[in-house]
């Protein structure tokens, strides 16, 4: 297959390794991968934070840039985050519509229909859940809101990562229960969003797990921020950092 | 945390009474960095959330059309907010026919005058209450305290409330707030008929309460209620409740006076099929709830001998013309959005500064005031219009809500009102940033070249964690680092390995 990659802005400017990883796991797995050149940001930021006009043209730009998967210049988008792929199918062509912009809303609508997060990929188009991943640690998973409630991508992750060899899984209490990132909510509402990452991290630790891992990065730097500040040892993994992970070329962090 | 000085030492929250029920006291993170230090709070609200929850989640899952039903009781709301007129005209003839009496109050002002009014001709002095929100909502007792006359609220945790001059926390459970000792204190020092050398036991405070609530019972001529829902077609208005003062109130005394929010009405009996278990399921987590009381006008002989039933719109048309927003109309109250929210769990109701706490009432709110528009708040940083931000849109209470109001996307929509308020207005600070933040976004030149800076500074920086940063950065490195930055951008990353 031809794949896209969206990596997403925020894992494009300051998290990169979660998109390297996609890249490598996908060109591993056989398929013909590209980055295209003209993406940046899937407007989902702005539209929750209330900027909705302002959004627009960060909508027009992503569906510009993703569009040519309408020609058949790839077969499929993937983007390691479960809230950008919740946002363009759940979020852009509503808001294109709302400001008035139906041939936008339409266009968005069809390059989001060929659009998904990572596990979906694997498990439903590509039909994999052993990828022959290598990664000798313990490790809690984090089910993200939007994965769990938006997306529903259930048990998708938990396929993957019990294929992974040499992985041990720990639960994760109360994994349901959001870690209070909510984009600018975490600084609108500083106080509550602490409040709530401090008790996601008690029972991140409370699993004795090295290893934390999610769908998005976003909630992941929430998350490892405050695991890193408590000095807990415990580290944090996008899911495609894992599932990229070999004996050849096992994960190394932060490196790049 | 209190002090004891021999003295009452149950301080009232919040610690002034608000002249405004519907919205009280700071912004939303001001007030919740209040509430967020009180670790008793938290410990009760943790708790009792989570305790709720799970006998919901259970209770729930054993009915094999709980989706089907969620979904009725979504069409029927909407159904509802489509005719509202009609319905309401309806009901008033269907009263009217039975011997009620129907008014219409545009506002708070308004109810309280049409109520006050009965109270007062029927000369008296005291009248007992069922739990309601639509009364809570227009500040009725202290309208008759005005007036010299007594409301008791008759539902424990309501009796606790208001014995204390608290503010109600949460929806269903208004004194979630409290625990047994201050519930014993508040009892033994405002009760005035509390039992000498009263204990903290469960068992001890409800039957100290109970004789002071069945002697008001006993010799009430009026009795206040609200109502959970009407029928058009029938008439019929209906109280669910479980400790059966509800029932008192609504047999005993010689005249009955419900106040009722205009969403309230339902088309036709048949509808009650669904809400009736929609709602003890939802919110208490029982299959049923241990009273539901019904009754349609008069019937000689048989409860009340005076009806009147009063429509409260205070707000409500107002919200209905929002395309979007009018779905927290079809709230019924159940309060499950509450129970799952993690920020009310975390903050808890009072940081709302609302009768209506948590994540409906971040909806409903600013919609019953008006946001963004004339004669309504202004901005995101007037105390309502903060609500709408008191979310992580986590989705939990979209999940959780009987009647799948889309809690989240109707945030959004609120944040989106209250930024762009009719008319404009300068921009502000944020305005600025986000205008800005939307063309680097709108950009995968720009964006790259942001990813480039990211890397400068990673190789500055060693890749290390950062530990703190400046404002508005400080809001984040207050309890979090900032995970080390890349040394290399992922443009530089792609362009450098070539295309295979
Ligand atoms: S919004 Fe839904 S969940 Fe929340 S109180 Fe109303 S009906 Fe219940």
């Amino acid at each position: 297959m031809r794949i896209a990659v969206f990596a997403t802005c925020l894992v494009g400017t300051v998290m990169p390794r979660a998109a390297t990883a996609t890249v490598r796991l996908l060109e591993r797995l056989g398929h013909t991968v590209d980055l295209p050149a003209g993406q940046a940001c899937c407007g989902q930021m702005h539209v929750n934070t209330g900027y909705g006009p302002e959004a627009m043209g960060v909508i027009r730009n992503h569906v510009r840039a993703f569009a040519p998967v309408l020609d058949g210049r790839w077969d499929a988008i993937v983007a390691p985050s479960g809230s950008c792929v919740a946002s363009a199918r759940h979020q852009q062509a509503d808001v294109a519509r709302r400001h008035g912009d139906g041939p936008l809303a339409h266009t968005a609508e069809q390059v989001a229909a060929r659009t998904y997060e990572l596990s979906e990929l694997l498990v439903d188009v590509l039909g994999v859940t052993d990828v022959g991943a290598w990664f000798p640690h313990t490790v809690t998973y984090h089910p993200t809101c939007h994965s769990m409630r938006l997306l529903r991508v259930g048990d998708r992750p938990g396929l993957l990562l019990g294929a992974v060899e040499g992985l041990e899984l720990r639960e994760l209490g109360e994994a349901e229960q959001c870690c209070g990132f909510g984009g600018t909510f975490a600084l609108k509402n500083a106080e509550t969003s602490a409040a709530m990452v401090a008790d996601k991290a008690d029972e991140i630790v409370a699993t004795g797990a090295e290893v934390v891992t999610a769908g998005d990065w976003s909630c992941l730097l929430n998350i490892a921020g405050a695991l890193d500040r408590r000095r807990t040892g415990v580290r944090a993994a996008h899911l495609a950092e894992i599932l990229a992970s070999t004996r050849d070329e096992p994960w190394q962090g932060a490196a790049l | 945390m209190s002090t004891y000085l021999g003295m009452p030492t149950v301080r009232p929250h919040p610690d002034t009474p608000p002249a405004a029920p519907l919205r009280w006291g700071p912004s939303f993170p001001q007030a919740a960095r209040q509430t967020l230090r009180d670790e008793q709070l938290r410990a009760n609200l943790r708790t009792a959330t989570r305790t709720i929850r799970d006998k919901r989640r259970r209770v729930t899952a054993e009915l094999g059309d709980w989706e089907q039903l969620r979904d009725a009781g979504a069409a029927i709301k909407a159904d509802v907010m489509s005719r509202l007129p009609e319905l309401l005209i309806e009901l008033e003839a269907n009263v009217t026919a039975r011997g009620g009496v129907v008014h219409w109050a545009r506002d708070a002002a308004e109810a309280n005058a049409i109520v006050t009014g009965i109270v007062r001709a029927a000369g008296a002095r005291e009248v007992v209450k069922v739990k309601s929100m639509a009364t809570q909502e227009i500040g009725l007792n202290d309208a008759l305290a005005a007036v010299g006359v007594d409301a008791v609220e008759t539902d424990l945790a309501e009796r606790i409330v208001q014995l204390a001059g608290d503010m109600p926390s949460h929806i269903l459970v208004p004194a979630i707030h409290r625990n047994r000792a201050e519930i014993q204190e508040i009892f033994a020092h405002r009760m005035g008929d509390a039992p000498p050398g009263l204990s903290d036991e469960p068992r001890a405070l409800a039957m100290a309460a109970r004789a002071h609530l069945r002697a008001r019972f006993l010799r009430a001529e009026v009795a206040i209620s609200g109502a959970n829902l009407a029928i058009a077609e029938t008439g019929t208005v209906a109280v669910v409740e479980s400790e059966g003062n509800g029932r008192m109130c609504l047999t005993l005394p010689r005249v009955l006076v419900t106040a009722m929010g205009i969403e309230k009405v339902l088309p036709t009996f048949a509808d009650l099929e669904v809400f009736l278990q929609l709602l003890p399921r939802s919110s208490t987590g029982e299959r049923m709830n241990p009273y539901t009381s019904m009754w349609t006008g008069v019937t000689p002989g048989d409860g009340p001998s005076e009806f009147h039933l009063v429509l409260l719109d205070n707000g409500r048309t107002r919200a209905l013309a929002d395309e979007l927003g009018r779905q927290a109309l079809h709230c019924i109250r159940c309060s499950a959005c509450l129970n799952v929210c993690p920020v009310y769990e975390h903050t808890g109701g009072h940081a709302y500064g609302s009768v209506y706490p948590g994540p409906i009432g971040a909806i409903l709110t600013p919609q019953l005031l008006g946001l963004g528009d004339e004669g309504g708040p202004f901005g995101a940083h007037d105390p309502t219009g903060s609500l709408p931000f008191a979310s992580t849109l986590c989705g939990a209470c979209y999940e959780a809500c009987p009647v799948k109001i889309d809690i989240p996307s109707a945030l959004i929509h609120l944040r989106e009102r209250a930024l762009h308020p009719d008319g404009g207005h300068p921009p502000t600070a944020t305005d600025l940033a986000m205008g800005a933040a939307a063309r680097v976004l709108a950009s995968g030149r720009l964006l790259r070249l942001a990813g480039r800076a990211a890397a400068l500074v990673g190789r500055v920086t060693g890749g290390r964690p950062i530990h703190r940063l400046p404002w508005p950065g400080s809001l984040w490195t207050r309890v979090r680092d900032v995970p080390g930055l890349p040394r290399r951008s992922l443009s530089a990353w792609w362009r450098d390995r070539g295309s295979r």
